[in-house]
């Protein structure tokens, strides 16, 4: 009967997710609008000065705004490319993949495109850990259909810490972060904070306390309200 | 009609046309005092950088009839015509054909020949139509013209008026050691010594040419009419990289020109951010755009021109022979711009500005970004939208954001909040009533963080009650 074991954690596989990799990762927004994917994705680039191509497509840019340099705080160049087509928009993925120079390449696709398939992010991994550049898909209202993506995340906003000097205002912004299917490590879930000072994402296990943060701040309602 | 510059005082004149001449208007003069004279004057400004850039590019159409040429001041050109004019059937026929050439261009001139450059320039202006002056003959000339004709600044000519020297003759006539001894200290454009001297040809005053920028064309003429340029591009960039390499330079823009057998031709042109001459890197900007070209009937003539010329030292970057990676990076910005264009790939940077929309502005990717970026001070969201979209409140407080409010068809309750910052309108830019706007940060109850204002105040008299928007998100 041995013979039918299958283990759930292949030999090579990490207990932890290894983030700033040089491969492609796949990460799915909870909430289309939502910024919390960006902040995750911007957290575990890896450290440098080396420029970011940044590839937003029409509807993406239409319903969630563009990345404001302001907000990201990022002392690397940023070159942004704006286009309509998921055609397109691969393509420019694909030749920023060529380019040793680059510290990652980060698209964002709307919804479902036919061009988005199997073969498309096979190219994609392919190329980024030939390069070792890491690239990043950002997907929202999309479905996690057939990928060749190494990491797939999904990610959602968690109620963020405490303020260390206003009660009433977020603090240090939390992700809950869910890895749901990996090439090299195991999957999980898990709530994600990121230290600027360090540079490092802290990944805490996601133990069912999570009702426990919602009510968090509920409990503290302005008196005013 | 005359046409002004500004100057210290107000406008001046600058140039005049024929018209406002006889009225009286004097160039040089201001323009209130002119109107004074002729009310009915229309000024126009003079665009002085495009006409210097106007009369160098005629310095080198001039090239036609000697090989020395060069711009003289702001309204001159300079032709060392010596042992070219018999070419032309002498002297007189030779400017004749040159007024009759400038006139076709629409221009009016005024020219003369002389021995010198001084002698020259003073009897095109003051002299008689078409002059020409022997070498024995200068002083002759030259004796009967104002002093204004030795190329002397307004101060000198005045003093020069006050000393009752009107003419260059009375001025050959006083002698030179007293001359010499007033103005012993004087700058070359105050010296009526050294400059009477240029025009007689006691002092040497040579015309240094200027080179015309060299042009790097190569060119592939077809046997029969074909339609696709493609097999011929690498020959043609190779054959190009080649001319560029031996004159050290590399090209910032290429025009591919396609002169179709019907008499038409096509243009298409790419760009670099960084001055190339690699063949390969060159071909592929024009990869998957050939197809824009219509062929009609096939063409039989390919130009590949290179344009923006600019110094290019072959630099060897490391001792290894490694990959550079600046050159690999202005590559990719090629590439994405030529087939995208311009709009599509850009470079962000910061601005001074508290306004979050002009925070931000967008270079093209192939400019040079600035040095030095300002920081901004305050926790600023990491997506903007490009529109603030207006927000439904469901449940409004007296201060601080909303409690509930509906955006995009769904209800938010606000758990945590941070602000108000307030950002005051750019007096010096926006329009008079336009609102303040308070900003806060807030957290709804599933943890999302957005950037919400409200655009103005209660009360404060300006277009009803105040407005709620959402501007951006936070991580």
């Amino acid at each position: 009967m041995s013979l039918l074991h299958i283990p759930k954690v292949s030999a090579g596989q990490r207990d932890r997710p290894a983030l700033a990799q040089p491969v492609l990762s796949e990460a799915f927004a909870e909430t289309a609008w939502d910024a919390a994917v960006l902040g995750f994705v911007l957290a575990s680039l890896p450290a440098g000065q080396r420029p970011v191509l940044w590839v937003q497509d029409r509807l993406s840019r239409k319903e969630t705004g563009g990345p404001s340099l302001a907000g990201m705080r990022m002392t690397r160049p940023l070159i942004m490319v704006s286009l309509s087509r998921a055609a397109d928009l691969l393509w420019a993925m694909e030749e920023g993949l060529r380019c040793q120079a680059l510290g990652a390449v980060i698209g964002e696709i709307w919804g479902d495109p036919a061009a988005l398939d199997f073969t498309a992010t096979k190219r994609l991994a392919l190329r980024s850990e030939a390069v070792a550049v890491p690239c990043w898909l950002i997907r929202r209202a999309a479905s996690p259909n057939l990928s060749a993506a190494r990491d797939r995340w999904r990610i959602a906003a968690c109620p963020s810490a405490q303020h260390p000097q206003d009660a009433l205002a977020p603090g240090a912004p939390r992700w809950a972060v869910d890895l749901f299917r990996s090439r090299q490590s195991k999957p999980g879930a898990w709530i994600a904070t990121y230290d600027r000072a360090a540079d490092r994402v802290d990944l805490v296990a996601a133990t069912g306390d999570r009702t426990l943060d919602a009510a968090d701040g509920a409990a503290r309602q302005r008196a005013t309200g | 009609m005359v046409l002004a510059r500004a100057a210290q005082h107000g406008p001046v004149v600058h140039a005049t046309n024929r018209v406002a001449r006889l009225a009286g208007v004097m160039p040089g003069s201001r323009v209130v005092d002119m109107r004074a004279i002729c009310p009915d004057m229309q000024v126009a400004y003079a665009d002085q950088a495009a006409d210097r850039a106007a009369l160098d590019r005629l310095v080198l159409w001039a090239r036609r009839w000697c090989p020395w040429t060069v711009r003289d001041g702001d309204d001159g050109i300079i032709l060392d015509t010596t042992g070219a004019d018999h070419l032309l059937g002498g002297e007189a026929a030779m400017l004749i054909e040159m007024e009759t050439q400038l006139s076709l261009l629409g221009l009016t001139s005024r020219l003369a020949v002389a021995p010198t450059w001084g002698a020259a320039w003073a009897l095109a202006r003051y002299g008689s139509v078409r002059a020409i002056c022997a070498a024995d003959q200068v002083a002759v000339k030259l004796g009967a013209l104002p002093v204004t004709g030795l190329r002397l600044d307004g101060q000198t000519v005045l003093l020069l008026r006050r000393l009752g020297l009107k003419t260059i003759g009375a001025l050959i006539d006083v002698p030179r050691l007293s001359l010499t001894r007033r103005f012993a200290r004087a700058a070359l454009a105050a010296n009526p010594v050294l400059r009477l001297d240029q025009a007689l040809g006691n002092l040497a005053e040579p015309v240094s040419s200027v080179d015309a920028a060299p042009r790097f064309v190569v060119q592939t003429r077809l046997a029969e009419p074909i339609f696709d340029p493609t097999p011929y591009l690498p020959a043609l960039c190779a054959d190009l990289c080649d001319l560029l390499h031996q004159a050290g330079q590399g090209c910032r823009r290429l025009y591919l020109t396609i002169y179709r057998t019907d008499g038409d031709v096509s243009h298409l042109d790419v760009a670099t951010s960084a001055p190339s001459r690699d063949p390969v890197h060159l071909h592929s900007l024009f990869r998957d755009r050939l197809d824009r070209i219509n062929p009609g009937f096939g063409f039989d003539l390919i130009s590949l021109e290179a344009g923006d010329p600019a110094q290019m030292q072959g630099i060897q970057t490391n001792l290894t022979g490694g990959s550079d990676d600046d050159l690999h990076l202005s590559q990719l910005l090629d590439r994405l711009t030529a087939r995208f264009g311009d709009r599509a790939v850009t470079r962000p940077i910061l601005r001074a500005s508290h306004i979050p929309e002009r925070a931000e502005a967008c270079l093209p990717a192939l400019a040079t970004p600035p040095a030095l970026m300002p920081v901004p001070a305050n926790e600023r969201p990491i997506r903007l939208l490009d529109h603030p979209e207006e927000i439904r409140v469901l449940y409004a407080v007296p201060e601080g954001p909303p409690a509930q409010f509906q955006w995009r068809r769904q209800t938010h309750r606000v758990v945590r909040y941070n602000g108000p910052e307030r950002i005051a309108p750019e007096w010096w830019k926006d329009r008079p009533g336009t609102r303040l706007r308070d900003y806060f940060k807030v957290e709804d109850q599933a943890g999302r963080r957005l950037w919400l204002y409200r655009e103005g105040l209660h009360e404060d008299g300006r277009d009803g009650d105040p407005r709620w928007f959402v501007h951006g998100m936070f991580a």
